[in-house]
Formats: structure tokens, sequence, C-alpha cells
């Protein structure tokens, strides 16, 4: 039997609305539908009233789900695409983000965003939101690469008492499998090195930790060994693993699906070079999508994000230096 | 399309119980104006309130009107930026204005947030942001949440708005959604004639606010916001109406701000005939020449009560005044509850 990264994200679901009764569910179409994706299949069905179709309003989704929160509910919040987040932007950042700090009143709402591109889905419909969200205090940022991730990290997402926006990709729901949701390992917060290696590291989370794997077979070939360092959490980000790794292999590529102005990737590589220059033998590198919106053709759209062959001829550079 | 009718009181509404309310709202009124006012000069001196100031001057009666029928504790109260009235009304000390406006360490705000933005969320006082809409479906989660964990009974939230929030994305998908999940909460608008500077001929083309109501499947009542005793008789009927399980009610209140829209403004663009007509005239003025009429508080017991009022506010200036404001070194600087998650690195 195997299970599969959307699987995960539902039985996660189930679990959290099982173990805990002020868990709900509230997003387009996620009720008798299922969802977009059917990442709440059957669920309507077995907690009444627990997981319910929302007008297409993301503001007031987000608003609704603080309000909820304050009252002790631990809403989750489904945003069809991470893309029509932009609508409910200022409920997130102003809002969410801000109750704690301001009223000492915890925030435990988890929103979920379909993240990422995925052939054919154009420039509303394949974005990663992450380093938007992660410019932002007070929220938790998280972007899981594995089936085993995306389960336990959801559910560690429900139980936390800060708003956490849980970025699951969309090319990982069908392709990704694994034998079972594995064991809850790492907590919240630490990174994991995905594949050891010694002559150059990359830095990457949530699909491009797959990309990049196929990447260290191919220079593996070449006879080098690149380890590749999963952030898992972007908001925090685990500096002293990135930086633990950096000191094995003294090269560093960071890459990322989102767009390349600042970011994600841009942090990793500030915090490297403020922290660890010493160590490093080569400039830091970045890999991110090009600097236009995601286009809608496959051979435009595989042009426009990192891939294996991007990722290769990135660390060829890198590993040349 | 017909203009929307105010509702108006009449001898048979003013009962004895209707009287008491009448009376308590007068004094809750009369005390916001008189620590606005204090507000507004502690801002002219300069010194302690480092921000703006705010005032709900004019709107007192709209606003007290529906925080008195609330219930601290049970009910949920977002008050927006005019609402010193109806946070008196919902049992908010003076010492929480206070601390926030001069941004003390002991007040809720703790010198993170100022002036109008705030509230205790965890006694069912919201704390405002700023961004105008957002917080009705705030309010709005509260009740629904309310009504998942079974403790809703007869709960209500409340929350305000003025003519120029109406026209927010925000504001509409709130009080939609509210009515889709058919919520006992009152939204009342202050249509106080000027968002800013911008009148309500920029501002929206529907002939009254009144008729959204109809169109977004919620109960609507129309009142002259300047009539203490309509205020009531509207409050009253609205609020019960939510927590009999009648849904959204819609309130739209006419008054005009007797003021700048900060004290920073002088509002030189509201035109002579707005401030002298019907409109502009003055809640409390109104309420006090009633009173009077209807023999309920003499002059002499009315200007006892401002008496006291600004005994009770000057005696909290002077202890705040004296209050510690934050130290930076003590600020624990962390955003997030958990702090396991507060990253060790400086960022
Ligand atoms: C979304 C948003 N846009 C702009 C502002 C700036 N702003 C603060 S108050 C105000 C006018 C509000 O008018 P209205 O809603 O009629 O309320 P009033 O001040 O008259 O009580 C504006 C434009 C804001 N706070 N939020």
């Amino acid at each position: 039997m195997s299970v599969t990264y959307l699987e995960a994200i539902r039985e996660a679901q189930f679990e959290a609305l099982r173990s805990d009764p002020n868990v709900f569910v509230y997003g387009q179409d996620i009720g008798q539908f299922g969802g977009a994706f059917k990442a709440t299949k059957g669920l309507a069905r077995e907690f009444p009233g627990r997981v319910l179709d929302a007008p297409i309003s993301e503001d007031a989704m987000v608003g609704m789900a603080v309000g909820a929160a304050v009252e002790g509910a631990r809403p989750i919040v489904e945003m069809q695409f991470a893309d029509f987040s932009s609508v409910g932007f200022n409920q997130i950042v102003n809002q969410a983000a801000t109750l704690y700090w301001r009223t000492n009143t915890p925030c435990p709402i988890t929103i979920r965003l379909p993240s990422g591109g995925t052939a054919g889905s154009g420039p509303f419909h394949s974005q990663s939101m992450e380093s938007i969200y992660a410019h932002y205090p007070g929220l938790v940022i998280l972007t899981p690469a594995t089936v085993e991730d995306a389960y336990w990290m959801l559910l560690d997402s429900v139980k936390l008492d800060d708003p956490v926006i849980f970025c699951e990709h969309k090319f990982l729901y069908y392709h990704l499998k694994a034998e079972s949701f594995g064991e809850h390992s790492l907590p919240i917060g630490k990174a994991r090195v995905a594949r050891p290696g010694r002559h150059a590291t990359v830095v990457t989370y949530s699909a491009m930790v797959h990309e990049a794997l196929r990447a260290a077979d191919e220079l593996q070939m070449e006879g080098y060994q690149i380890e590749v360092v999963d952030l898992r959490s972007v908001k925090p980000m685990d500096t002293d693993t990135i930086l633990g790794s950096v000191a094995r292999t003294g090269r560093l590529l960071v890459v990322g699906e989102s767009f390349p102005w600042g970011g994600v990737s841009a942090e990793v590589i500030s915090r490297v070079s403020t922290e660890a220059f010493h160590m490093l033998d080569a400039p830091p590198m970045r890999l991110n999508s090009k600097d236009t919106p995601i286009p809608y053709h496959p051979n435009l759209w595989k042009a426009h994000r990192p891939t294996v062959g991007s990722i290769c001829d990135a660390l060829r550079r890198l590993l040349r230096f | 399309m017909t203009p929307a009718v105010p509702i108006t009181c009449t001898k048979a509404d003013l009962t004895p119980d209707f009287r008491d309310q009448y009376l308590a709202t007068y004094r809750q009124m009369q005390s916001s104006r008189v620590l606005e006012e204090k507000l507004g000069s502690l801002y002219r001196a300069g010194g302690r309130i480092v921000g703006g100031v705010y005032l709900g001057r004019g709107q007192e009666a709209f606003s007290a009107s529906v925080a008195m029928q609330l219930r601290r504790g049970q009910d949920v109260y977002a008050p927006l930026i005019r609402d010193q009235a109806g946070r008196m009304a919902f049992g908010e000390p003076i010492t929480d204005a206070l601390r926030t406006y001069m941004g003390a360490a002991t007040g809720p705000m703790r010198g993170r947030d100022g002036n109008i933005h705030r509230g205790r969320p965890q006694e069912g006082e919201m704390a405002m942001i700023s961004h105008l809409g957002a917080m009705v479906s705030v309010v709005a989660g509260a009740l629904f949440a309310k009504r998942l964990r079974g403790t809703i009974a007869d709960a209500v939230g409340a929350t305000s708005i003025g003519d120029g929030a109406t026209s927010t994305g925000s504001f509409h998908e709130a009080i939609n959604m509210a009515a889709v999940e058919k919520l006992p909460i009152i939204i009342s608008v202050a249509n106080n004639q000027f968002a800013y500077s911008t009148s309500n001929d920029r501002q929206f083309a529907c002939e009254d606010l009144i008729y959204r109501a109809r169109g977004y499947g919620v109960a609507g009542w129309k009142v002259d916001g300047t009539d203490l005793a309509a205020c009531l008789k509207v409050a009253r009927s609205a609020v019960a109406a939510a927590r009999a399980g009648g849904g959204p009610q819609l309130i739209v209140g006419t008054m005009l701000r007797l003021g700048g829209h900060g004290e920073h403004d002088d509002a030189a663009y509201i035109p002579d005939e707005v401030k002298f007509s019907k409109v502009g005239q003055d809640c409390l003025l109104v309420a006090e020449k009633f009173m009077i009429a209807e023999g309920w508080a003499t002059k002499a017991e009315i200007d006892a009560w401002l008496k006291e009022a600004r005994a009770t506010v000057d005696q909290a200036v002077s202890l705040v005044s004296k209050e510690p404001i934050p130290d930076p070194y003590r600020e624990s600087w962390q955003a997030l509850s958990s702090s396991e998650l507060v990253e060790s690195w400086q960022l």
C-alpha cells in the first residue's frame, strides 16, 4: 500500500478533526464536494457542521478564522489556490499576524495554500507565496516536501498556538508517494539533510527538494557528492543546519520556485554570507523562477522554473569556481 | 425607490424600564464626551499622547445605544474609531483608553499599539486593526466558534463601521458571509456624512445605505443617530431580534461628525448648511432637552453628573500620567506565542 502527499493532507485533517472538537475546516467547495483537489474528500460527511463551504471571500474567511480562534476554536482555512490568498492578505498579515503581539491573545489558525506550478496552470494558479508571508512578523511558514512532512507538519500546525501558512505543493499532490506517513520525527523549525554530500550544498524546500535530489544524482555521475538540505520550515529558518552543511561543503546554491527578487533564497544567502563568509570557497548562488508572471504553456513553464537541468548547470558553475 | 423612513419613538415606548436605560445610556455618553474633551486638550497640550486623537463627538447616542444591550463576558463587541461611548457602555475602563493613548506599559496594548486600536479580545472586546472593514468577519468568526463549541446560548456580536468603510470589499465579504451563516451579529453603520473629507456623494451611489440590507438578505433598521430615544428603541429591537435567531441586523444611523477626522483636522470642508442642519445637531443636547421635557432629570441633576464624570476622568488622568512608559530593554520583541519558534538568529 502506498499513500500520496494529497492523502497525507486529507488524513492529517481527518486526524485533527477527530482528536479535537475545536478544529473546523473552512474553504471554497470543501464540503460535500471535497475541495478542488479533493483534500477534504469525505470529511464533511464524517464531521457534520465542521467542514464548511465558504463564499468566495478570502478576506472574510481569514477574518472569520481569527475571530473563531479568539473564541477557542482551531480553524483550518483552505485557499482554493495559494494565488487567491492575495485577496485575504490583509487579514493574514495585519489581523492574524499581529493579534498575539498586540493583545496577548494566541491565534491558532492554519491557512493551507495549494502552492506552486503545474503545467498549464498559468499566472494565477501557480504561485508560491512563502516569501511574501515570511516577510511579516507573527507568522510561521511551512513548506513540506515529503508525504511524511505533509502529514505530521499539518498536524503540528493545527496544534500550534500561532498562525501557520501551510504551503503544500500541488505538483506533489498526486506524484509523490510513500509507503506510509512514517513517524513524527522532526519538530517544526528544524531543517533536514535530505542527502549528505561534501562538494556543495543545495538549500531548498517544497517541490524543489525533489528536483535538487535528481540533480544530485546526475552530478554524482560526474564525481560530485551534493548535499541537499530541505528547509521544511522557511520561517523560522533553521540557520544552524544550513551553516553546518556549508561548513562541510564550502559551497552554497539556494533553489526556490518563487520569484527571484528578495525572498527565501536571498534570506539564506544573506545569513550564510554574514555568518559563514570565511567558510565559503565560492560566492553563494541562487536559482529561482524567472522574473515574469508564470507562463501557461508547458514549454514556457518548464523554462520559467528551476528544473533538474538548470540546477545541474548552476551546480557545475558553482563547483568550477 | 421611496426613501427609507427612520424608526422613531412614541409615548408608548417610554416605559419605566426604557427610561432607566435611557438615563444610564446618557451618563455613558456624557462620560465619553468628558473623556474625549480631555483627550483633545492633552493632545493640544503635547506631551504624553504621542500619536493622533480620534473622537466620537456627535456619535455617542448611536454608539452607546447598541453597546448598552451587550453583556461583557458573553457577547462580542468590536468597537471602531468613534465608539468611545460604546466602549464605556460595554464596560471598558477609562484607564484602558488613557493608557493606550499615552502608550503606558500598564495598559492592555502596552505601548505596542495606540489610541483607538485597543481591546481585550479574551473578554469579548476585539481590538480593531486600522484597516477598515476588517473587524466584521472577526466578530462573525467569534460567533461561529461559540456556535461550534456549543457556548453560544443567546449571545450576540456587535460592531460598528462608518459610511466610508461600507465601500470596502472586506465589509461586503463579511456581511455576506455572516448572512450565509445566519450569525447573530449587529452591524451599526454610522453615516456621519463624511469619510475623512469625502462626502457621501463621492462614497456610494445608492439612495440610502439601508437598502443594502435587502441585498445582503439581512434585517435593516434606519434611525436618526442624534435621537437617543430612537437609537435605543432600534438597538433594543435589533439586538433582541439577533438573540432570538433573526440573523444579522444592519442598523444605519445618520448624524454628523462634530469635529475633524482627528484632532489634527479642522474639517473646514464641512459646509455650514450641513453643520447647522438637523443632521448636525448634538445628540447630547437633544437628550438633555428630552430628559428635562419628560421630567426624567433636572438641569441640576445633569450638571451634577457632569461634575462627577469630570472628577472621574481627572482622577484617571492623574493616575495614568504617573505610570511607566514601555522600556525597550524589557520588551520581549516576540511576535509569536510559541517561544520555541522565535528565531534566536538576530534578524
Ligand atoms: C482600508 C483602509 N483604507 C484607508 C484607511 C484610512 N482611513 C482611516 S479612517 C478613514 C475614513 C473613514 O470614514 P468612515 O468609514 O466614514 O468613518 P468615520 O471616520 O467617518 O467614522 C480613512 C480613509 C483605513 N484606515 N483603512
